[in-house]
């Protein structure tokens, strides 16, 4: 079976995120919106050919964490997409 | 006798620079290598030069990893035999798990692009051998990630072993959040591996090793890899 498997790749809480920043004073520039933080990440869709949901899960993971996101700037999260 | 391999990326786009720089700085000889080969035999070492490898796509210098010659290529560091990245190649070297830290986009968020100053901080690396601690040099910066990233731990044993080899300066020689260029930590502008044969920098030294280019600062970078592939 091929599963839709949703990647997220986002920098660590700790890393300064400057396109973030310049997003939330975008933001703010318009008197009628505002947020108080803006964080920017990144979305992959995989499809990904596995027996069970779980199994998918785990390729993800493991394609996240060897190329989809760098650890010493990013952390990711996978979730697999059930229609 | 010293060869030097200048690899090349789909996207790579300062080997002729870096090629011309070695040969006509070291008088050595240089051959650019493409990034399919799988083999590095024959070569005393290796310069990862600038540009977009493989453009920049998923992350700047994120996917060159997986080409080919970087299985010679890191065959080749362990070895103890010197690889050095100029900008581009530095975010390769580090992806590749060689140097440590990551780059993030410039807390300008611009492309910089100018000339800067750097302090040379160790001499313990390819790329400084021939330097003394403390020197200034000027030369170009060309990049929209340099903004050098590493934990609070990592960043201090970097510092606590001698690892940072270039921070950015001002006239004079102070690391001062004004010359720093990108928002790096420290001001850090290049490092090397633990065992010191692994290099790299964002600045440009093979855009400053003629005085036609305007300036050439960048010859002794370049005299330091001969220098220390003869050591």
């Amino acid at each position: 079976m091929t599963f839709r498997v949703r990647v997220l790749v986002r920098l660590r809480p700790s890393v300064y995120d400057p396109q973030g920043e310049a997003i939330r004073k975008a933001i703010a520039a318009d008197p009628r919106l505002s947020a108080e933080s803006v964080r920017q990440g990144k979305m992959f869709d995989l499809a990904v050919k596995a027996d069970s949901p779980s199994e998918a899960k785990t390729r993800a993971e493991e394609i996240a964490s060897r190329v989809l996101a760098n650890p010493v700037l990013e952390d990711y999260s996978v979730q697999v997409l059930l229609d | 006798m010293a060869r030097f391999a200048v690899l090349v990326f789909p996207g790579t786009n300062c080997e002729g620079d870096v090629l011309h720089a070695i040969e006509a700085v070291t008088g050595q000889p240089a051959a650019l290598v493409w990034h399919k080969e799988g083999s590095l035999d024959g070569f005393d070492a290796a310069v990862v030069p600038g540009g977009f490898a493989h453009g920049d796509y998923l992350r700047a210098g994120g996917l060159a990893r997986f080409s080919p010659v970087m299985e010679p290529l890191i065959r080749m560091a362990e070895s103890g035999r010197a690889v050095a990245g100029i900008c581009n190649g530095f975010q390769i070297l580090q992806e590749a798990g060689l140097l440590p830290g990551a780059m993030l986009r410039n807390v300008s968020l611009s492309y910089v692009c100018r000339d800067i100053r750097l302090r040379v901080e160790a001499n313990s690396s390819p790329l400084t051998c021939g330097l003394a601690p403390g020197t200034t040099l000027r030369m170009p910066v060309g990049h929209a990630e340099g903004n050098f990233r590493a934990d609070d731990d990592i960043l201090e044993a970097l510092e606590a072993d001698e690892q940072v080899i270039f921070r950015y300066c001002d006239d004079g020689g102070e690391a001062s959040d004004e010359a720093n260029p990108n928002g790096s930590r420290n001001n850090i502008a290049g490092v090397r591996n633990a065992r010191g044969n692994v290099a790299a920098l964002m600045p440009h030294p093979d855009r400053a090793y003629e005085e036609a280019l305007g300036g050439v600062d960048g010859r002794r970078l370049f005299e330091s890899l001969h220098r220390f592939t003869e050591s």
